[in-house]
């Protein structure tokens, strides 16, 4: 080849191994993210749940006592539809003033169960105890127990269910 | 006969020439402990074997994966004892890749110039926890169920990225038929894959590097 047809600052060598590593990584992203994103996907598409659940009527539930609610709601997962179990426990401290707690431990998600004998929320997974109203006694949650938004209609108890 | 056929083969694919490379080659006085790492990768092995048996019979929807296992160990001959050896092999297997990086660690094995054989061990000690975790959800029972909850929410403690980490190992927000099949697929191809490549690796440069001698004593 003659001189005149060179580049002064690319041979033809270097010109083919730029071209290989740029056409190889175009190649590689052009197979490599499609599957990334089908691993993913999942977890992109977020199920939004927004219910008022009916716990019924507060006059039921006894006075400074947690007393477990327990319902199913169905839910989508990918193909599946499934019953999802939840737990709540209404305590009612007066007519009206009334708290209702998630049984999901603000550690890692296990259930709790309240024991009337020890008056505390107790925690298998971890060995965490929470107090009637929540509060952290000891082991590692982080914070109280979550609670529910709330309202009353027509002496019904409602719980505000919101999710994704 | 059989000497004509080896000696055939052997002219062809060089069989003296890797076993004298791979078996016979030179090793300095060493003790027991040193015979960890071939124990790790028998049990390794084992769970090979025993985990393509259990796959003859287990199916990994919530719907059939708890009777499935049932089925294993009541309904099939010996479902026990291939089901029992995966069990009590995942353990043991922790257990003896433990104990041989602690002898690595503690005979200064790992220097130069064998760094590169240690990262590849660090691997491997994950990607066995890898195994452990997700073949732990497998049998879809409460134990299995929790667990995994647990587990998935301690991805989800990961500052910033945790609530994305979370949702790509459930497949989704809540722990479902998706991630039982993800992890199904986790267990026996993805992880799989991972480890087959990384043994080699280590192998390789168990071979290439040869093993290090007991330390001297300080004199």
């Amino acid at each position: 080849m003659s001189s005149k047809y060179r580049s002064p600052n690319l041979d033809r060598r270097s010109f083919v191994k730029i071209m290989t590593s740029v056409l190889g990584s175009v190649m590689a992203a052009i197979v490599g993210l499609p599957m990334i994103q089908y691993f993913i996907s999942p977890a992109l598409n977020i199920s939004v749940g927004d219910d008022w659940v009916s716990l019924g009527p507060l006059e039921n539930y006894p006075l400074d006592i947690p007393t477990q609610f327990a319902f199913t709601l169905s839910r989508i997962n990918g193909w599946e539809k499934s019953s999802q179990s939840y737990g709540a426990f209404v305590l009612r401290k007066t007519d009206k003033d009334v708290l209702v707690f998630s049984d999901v431990c603000t550690h890692l998600s296990c259930r709790v169960s309240w024991d009337n004998e020890t008056e505390k929320y107790f925690c298998p997974c971890h060995a965490a105890f929470f107090d009637k109203n929540g509060e952290v006694i000891s082991g590692p949650p982080p914070r109280p127990l979550d609670q529910y938004e709330i309202k009353l209609e027509e002496g019904q108890l409602f719980i505000h269910l919101q999710e994704g | 006969m059989a000497q004509s056929i080896f000696t055939w083969l052997d002219e062809r694919l060089g069989l003296t020439e890797i076993y004298n490379t791979v078996l016979d080659r030179k090793v300095p006085k060493v003790n027991w402990w040193f015979t960890l790492g071939s124990a790790s990768l028998f049990l390794g092995l084992l769970q090979g074997i025993t985990g393509m048996l259990l796959s003859v019979y287990y199916v990994p929807t919530p719907d059939h994966a708890y009777d499935s296992i049932t089925f294993i160990m009541t309904g099939v001959q010996f479902g026990w004892l291939i089901r029992g050896v995966h069990h009590w092999g995942a353990s043991l297997l922790i257990l003896s890749a433990f104990i041989h990086m602690l002898r690595v660690f503690f005979y200064g094995a790992y220097k130069y110039p064998r760094e590169f054989t240690w990262i590849t061990g660090v691997v491997l000690l994950i990607g066995a926890l890898g195994m452990g975790f997700t073949g732990y959800l497998l049998p879809w029972n409460q134990r299995s169920y929790w667990a995994t909850t647990v587990g998935t929410e301690i991805a989800g403690t990961v500052p910033v990225v945790g609530d994305f980490l979370l949702r790509v190992l459930r497949g989704g927000t809540d722990l479902s038929a998706v991630t039982l099949s993800r992890f199904f697929s986790l267990h026996i191809w993805i992880i799989p894959a991972l480890i087959i490549a990384t043994v080699s690796t280590h192998l390789y440069l168990v071979i290439r590097l040869g093993i290090s001698h007991i330390p001297e004593k300080d004199s």
